[in-house]
C-alpha cells in the first residue's frame, strides 16, 4: 500500500465526482426536454394552433441555455478517463471504448447536427422535416445517454471479455453481452426515466409560477398537462427499473447492497429500512477496522429487503460483515471467500500475470507456456484471477474495500423517498389540471416550483448512489482506483481541481441567471 | 466481411479514420479561426452578430469531431489514450480548458443577465479559437518530434515493491508543456492557427451577404497568408530533413515486441515510399493555395471548400506519414522502445472489427450532416436576417 499516492487518488476522485455532478446537472433536463418539445411540436404540426408553436418555441429556448453547458462539461468527462485514469484506459480501453466512439458517431452528430435545424430552421425546412428534426435531437440525446450508460454499467458488472496476459489488459470478446448485460438495460432505462421525471418536475415548476403570476395561464396549463401525463408514465417505468436494479445490484454488487441498507450482519428475511437515523459518523476505515453502526431510530418494513433483493421473503442477504469475513450462501449454499481470501487470490493473479511477463521478456518459452495455460484455464480465472483488483490491497487495509455507508445509506433514501413526491406531484397535477382547477390550489403550485430543487437533489443521489457505493471499484473486482489512476503529482490535479469547480460555478451561475431571465421573460418575451 | 481483415489491416483501417477525422477537424477550426477575427472584421456590433451567428451555426460540428476524434481514438488505440492524455496532462487539460469556455459563449453572449457580460464571452470566443488551433497543433506536431515517456505494463504488477503501478509515466516535470521549447512544434501550432484564420475568413465571405465584412475578410487574407506560408513551409522543411522514428518488422515475431530504431529522414522517405500520399499532400497543398489565391484575385466567394478540401487532403497525408510505413506514430525520445506504434498501442482484433461495422454509419453521417449545412446555408446571412430571425446568438 505504501507506493499508492492516496492523496492523489483522492482528488483525482474528487475531481470526476465534481465534472461527473456538474455534468449531470444538465443532461437529464435535455434527455427529457427534448421529447416534451417533440410532443409540442408535432401538436402543433398536427393542429396548425400557432399557440403549441409559441410554446414549442419557449421550451427550446431554455433547452438551448441548458444543453450549451451539458456539452461543454461532457467533453471533459471524456477526456478524464485518459488524463486522470490512463492505467484505466489501457486495462480496458479495448471494451470501454467502443461505446465512447459509437455514442459520438451515432449519437452526437445526429444531435447536434439536428439541432441546428431545430433552432435556424423554422423558415428555412417544411414543418414536417423541422418537425422531424426535433424528433431526432430527442433520439441522438437519448442515444448518446444509451451509450455511455452501457459503459458506466459495464465497470459495474464487467462481461463479455477476456483477460490478455500478453497486453496486460481485458478485451472484448461479446459485443451484445456489453450491451444487452442486465446491469446495462437496468441502467439505461432507470437513468433515462429519471432523467424524464426531473424533465417533467422542471416544465410543471416553471408552468405553475406563471399561473401564480396570472400569466400566460392558458400555455401554462397546457404545459402542465403534457408534462404531468410524461412525468407520470417516467415515473412509474422509473419505480419498476429502480426495482429491478436493485435486484441487478443484490446480485452483482452485494456490498454495495449491504452498504446502502447499512446492513452489517447477513441474514434471512430482512426487514427494509424505510426510514432511519444512523448512529454516530464512520470512525476512519484504517488498520482493517470498520465501525459498526446502528441505528438510533429506525421504521422497518418486514422482509420487505430479502423481497426485494430476490423476490423472496425469506431470503438471505449478506451483511457487511460476512461480506469481509466471508460467508455461505443459504440461498444457493455457495460458500464465498472472505475478503482476506480474495485479496490472496488476487495476488496470486497478478504474481502470475508478473512471472508470465518476465518469463517472456527473457524468452523463457517453458515458463511462460506454462504460466500462460493458466489465463486460458476457466477454473483458475473464474476463482483466482476473479479477484485481481483485491490483490493491491492487505489485510491491513481491507477497510478500503468498504464504501462509505452513511453516503450510500442516505443518498438512496433520498432518491426513493423523493421519487414518491414527484409520482404524487404528477398525479394531483393531471387531476387538478384536467378539471382545469390548477389556479385555485395555489399551494400545490408552490409545491411544484419547489419540488424543482428537490428533483436535481434526486437525481444526484442516485449517482452518488450508484458510484459511492462501488468504491473503491473502478472495475469491479478487477480495478480499484489505486490502480487506475494516472502517475502525476497531487498538487497538479488540485490546480485542475480548483481551475474546473470555479469555472463550472461561474458558468453555472449565468446558466442559471439567464433561465430565470428568460422565463420572466415568459412565452411572449421570444428570443 | 471485417472478420476476414488481418490485424494489421484493421489497425490500418482505424489509422485511416482517426485521420480522416483529424483532417474533417483541422478543416472545421474555420471556426475557431473565424473566432479571432470578430473584433478585426467587424468594426460594428451589427457585423459582428453576422459573424457570430454565422460561426455559431456551425460550431457544434467542431466540437462533435473533437470528441468524436477523443472516442474513436480511445477505442482504436487505447494505449494513446492512457500514454498521452495521462502523461502531456497539462497540453491535453489546456485544450480542455480553451474548449469548455467555448461551448456556452454562443449561447449566451447575447442573452440577458447573463452575469460575466458580452464582452467576455467574446474574448472567450477568441482565446478559443486562438489556444484550440495553437495547442492542438503543437500536440499533433509530437507525432513526430516525440516527447519523454516510458510504457511498462509490468508496473502494473508491482504490488510488493515500492514503484508506480502506472504503466505509462512521463519522464518530464512539465507534463506536456515542454513541447513548445520545440521550434518545429511551434512552427505547426502557428501554421494550423493562421491555416484556421484563413478557412474562416473564406467562410465568411462565402456565408455573409455583406460589402464591409467581404472587403475586411479580403485584406485579412493576404495579411494571414503569409505567416501560414512561413510557419507551414517551416514545419514540413524541417520534418523532411528530420530524424524519423522506425518500427523494425521482425518476421515470426509478436509485432509487441518489434523494436524502434532512429533512421535519417524517415518522414522524406515515407513520402517517397508512399506516391499516392505524395500525390495527397501536393494536391492538398495545391487547393489549399488555389482558394487562397483565387479569392485573392477574383470575385469568387467560394474558396472555402477548394481551402477545405485542400486542408484534409494535407492533414491526411500528415497522419499517414506519422503512422504508415513502420512509423511510430507517438514516438518517446526517452526510450525509443516505449514509443507506440499502431501495432502495439491499438485495440485488439475483436473491437477493431466491431467497431469497423460502426464506422459504416461514417458515410450516413456526412450525407446528413451535408443537407443540414446546405439547408441552413441556402441563404446567406444578412443583416436583415439578424433583425427577423427570432433565434440569434
Amino acid at each position: 500500500m505504501e507506493n499508492f499516492d492516496l492523496t492523489l487518488i483522492d482528488w483525482s476522485r474528487g475531481q470526476f465526482a465534481l465534472t461527473a455532478m456538474f455534468h449531470w446537472i444538465f443532461v437529464p433536463l435535455t434527455l427529457g426536454l427534448a421529447f416534451i418539445i417533440a410532443i409540442m411540436e408535432t401538436i402543433y404540426v398536427k393542429t396548425g394552433d400557432e399557440k403549441w408553436k409559441k410554446m414549442t418555441k419557449f421550451w427550446a429556448t431554455l433547452f438551448g441555455i441548458n444543453f450549451a453547458i451539458g456539452v461543454a462539461t461532457g467533453l471533459i468527462l471524456e477526456f478524464e478517463f485518459g488524463t486522470n485514469w490512463s492505467n484505466y484506459s489501457w486495462f480496458v480501453g479495448d471494451i470501454f471504448g467502443a461505446p465512447l466512439a459509437i455514442e459520438g458517431i451515432m449519437a452526437f452528430f445526429m444531435e447536434s447536427t439536428f439541432i441546428a435545424i431545430m433552432f435556424f430552421g423554422w423558415n428555412k425546412v417544411s414543418k414536417k422535416t423541422h418537425l422531424v428534426s426535433t424528433w431526432l435531437v430527442a433520439v441522438g440525446a437519448n442515444l448518446s445517454a444509451l451509450w455511455i450508460l452501457v459503459a458506466n454499467a459495464w465497470m459495474q458488472e464487467p462481461v463479455g471479455m477476456v483477460f490478455n496476459p500478453d497486453t496486460a489488459r481485458n478485451e472484448m470478446v461479446d459485443f451484445w453481452a456489453v450491451l444487452f448485460s442486465p446491469s446495462a438495460i437496468n441502467k439505461f432505462l432507470h437513468t433515462i426515466s429519471s432523467a424524464y421525471v426531473l424533465s417533467a418536475v422542471f416544465v410543471i415548476g416553471v408552468s405553475s409560477w406563471y399561473l401564480l403570476k396570472n400569466r400566460d395561464a392558458i400555455f401554462a396549463k397546457k404545459s402542465i398537462l403534457v408534462a404531468s401525463v410524461f412525468g407520470l408514465m417516467a415515473a412509474l417505468y422509473m419505480v419498476w427499473t429502480g426495482d429491478e436494479s436493485a435486484r441487478t445490484i443484490a446480485r452483482v454488487q452485494p456490498m454495495k447492497f449491504a452498504s446502502m441498507e447499512a446492513l452489517w450482519d447477513g441474514q434471512t428475511n430482512v426487514p427494509l429500512v424505510a426510514f432511519g437515523i444512523l448512529e454516530k459518523p464512520a470512525l476512519p476505515k484504517t488498520q482493517g477496522q470498520y465501525q459498526e453502526k446502528d441505528f438510533y431510530i429506525k421504521i422497518e418494513i418486514p422482509n420487505a429487503l430479502s423481497y426485494m433483493a430476490f423476490l423472496n421473503a425469506n431470503a438471505y442477504i449478506p451483511g457487511v460483515k460476512d461480506l469481509v469475513n466471508g460467508y455461505t450462501d443459504s440461498n444457493t449454499g455457495k460458500v464465498e471467500p472472505s475478503y482476506y481470501d480474495k485479496i490472496l487470490r488476487g495476488k496470486e493473479a497478478i504474481t502470475t500475470l508478473k512471472n508470465y511477463k518476465e518469463a517472456v521478456n527473457r524468452g523463457d518459452e517453458a515458463q511462460s507456456t506454462l504460466l500462460r495455460a493458466k489465463f486460458e484455464d476457466k477454473e483458475w480465472m473464474a476463482t483466482t484471477f476473479k479477484y485481481f483488483g483485491y490483490g493491491y490491497y492487505d489485510n491491513k487495509s481491507v477497510g478500503g474495500l468498504i464504501p462509505s455507508i452513511p453516503v450510500s445509506f442516505y443518498a438512496f433514501r433520498i432518491m426513493v423517498m423523493l421519487s414518491g413526491h414527484f409520482l404524487l406531484l404528477f398525479i394531483l397535477m393531471l387531476i387538478y389540471g384536467l378539471k382545469n382547477k390548477l389556479e385555485k390550489m395555489r399551494w400545490l403550485l408552490y409545491v411544484a416550483i419547489w419540488t424543482i430543487p428537490l428533483v436535481y437533489l434526486a437525481s444526484q443521489a442516485g449517482w452518488v448512489l450508484a458510484e459511492m457505493g462501488r468504491q473503491p471499484w473502478v472495475i469491479q473486482d478487477l480495478m480499484p482506483t489505486l490502480s487506475a489512476v494516472s502517475k502525476l503529482d497531487a498538487s497538479s490535479v488540485q490546480i485542475t481541481f480548483w481551475l474546473f469547480a470555479v469555472t463550472f460555478t461561474t458558468l453555472l451561475i449565468a446558466e442559471v441567471k439567464i433561465m430565470i431571465s428568460q422565463i420572466k421573460k415568459g412565452i411572449t418575451g421570444g428570443h | 466481411m471485417f472478420e476476414s481483415l488481418s490485424l494489421l489491416a484493421l489497425q490500418q483501417y482505424w489509422w485511416v479514420i482517426v485521420s480522416l477525422l483529424a483532417s474533417l477537424l483541422v478543416f472545421l477550426f474555420f471556426v475557431q479561426g473565424g473566432q479571432t477575427l470578430i473584433y478585426t472584421v467587424a468594426k460594428t456590433e451589427a457585423e459582428r452578430k453576422m459573424l457570430i451567428n454565422s460561426l455559431g451555426r456551425k460550431w457544434e460540428f467542431t466540437f462533435t469531431t473533437l470528441v468524436t476524434f477523443g472516442g474513436a481514438f480511445f477505442a482504436s488505440f487505447p494505449l494513446f489514450y492512457s500514454t498521452s492524455f495521462g502523461g502531456a496532462y497539462w497540453v491535453w487539460m489546456a485544450i480542455l480548458f480553451a474548449f469548455v469556455i467555448q461551448a456556452v459563449s454562443y449561447e449566451y453572449r447575447s442573452k440577458a443577465n447573463n452575469f460575466l457580460g458580452q464582452k467576455t464571452f467574446e474574448w472567450f470566443l477568441i482565446l478559443n479559437g486562438a489556444l484550440g488551433t495553437i495547442l492542438v497543433g503543437t500536440a499533433v506536431s509530437t507525432f513526430f518530434t516525440g516527447s519523454e515517456f516510458s510504457v511498462n505494463k509490468l508496473n502494473l504488477t508491482n504490488i510488493f515493491g515500492s514503484g508506480s503501478t502506472t504503466i505509462s509515466a512521463w519522464e518530464g516535470p512539465a507534463h506536456g508543456l515542454e513541447a513548445v521549447l520545440n521550434v518545429q512544434n511551434v512552427a505547426l501550432g502557428l501554421a494550423i492557427f493562421f491555416l484556421a484564420r484563413i478557412l474562416g475568413l473564406l467562410y465568411f465571405m462565402n456565408d455573409i451577404a455583406d460589402v464591409n465584412i467581404h472587403a475586411r475578410s479580403k485584406k485579412q487574407l493576404l495579411i494571414n497568408a503569409v505567416p501560414f506560408l512561413v510557419f507551414f513551409l517551416l514545419f514540413v522543411g524541417l520534418l523532411l530533413v528530420k530524424d524519423g522514428f522506425a518500427v523494425i518488422p521482425e518476421a515470426g515475431k509478436d509485432p509487441l515486441l518489434w523494436k524502434v530504431q532512429i533512421e535519417p529522414y524517415k518522414y522524406f522517405n515515407n513520402l517517397l515510399a508512399m506516391p499516392l500520399v505524395l500525390i495527397m499532400f501536393l494536391l492538398g497543398v495545391v487547393a489549399v493555395l488555389w482558394g487562397i489565391i483565387g479569392t485573392l484575385i477574383g470575385k469568387c466567394t467560394k474558396g472555402i471548400f477548394s481551402a477545405g478540401l485542400g486542408t484534409v487532403l494535407t492533414v491526411f497525408s500528415v497522419f499517414m506519414l506519422a503512422g504508415f510505413n513502420n512509423t511510430a506514430y507517438y514516438p518517446s525520445t526517452f526510450d525509443l522502445n516505449s514509443s507506440l506504434t499502431i501495432m502495439n498501442s491499438s485495440s485488439s482484433k475483436f473491437t477493431l472489427t466491431a467497431m469497423s461495422y460502426v464506422s459504416l454509419l461514417v458515410p450516413f453521417v456526412l450525407v446528413y450532416i451535408v443537407w443540414a449545412w446546405r439547408a441552413i446555408n441556402n441563404k446567406k446571412i444578412d443583416a436583415a436576417e439578424m433583425q427577423s430571425e427570432t433565434h440569434t446568438y
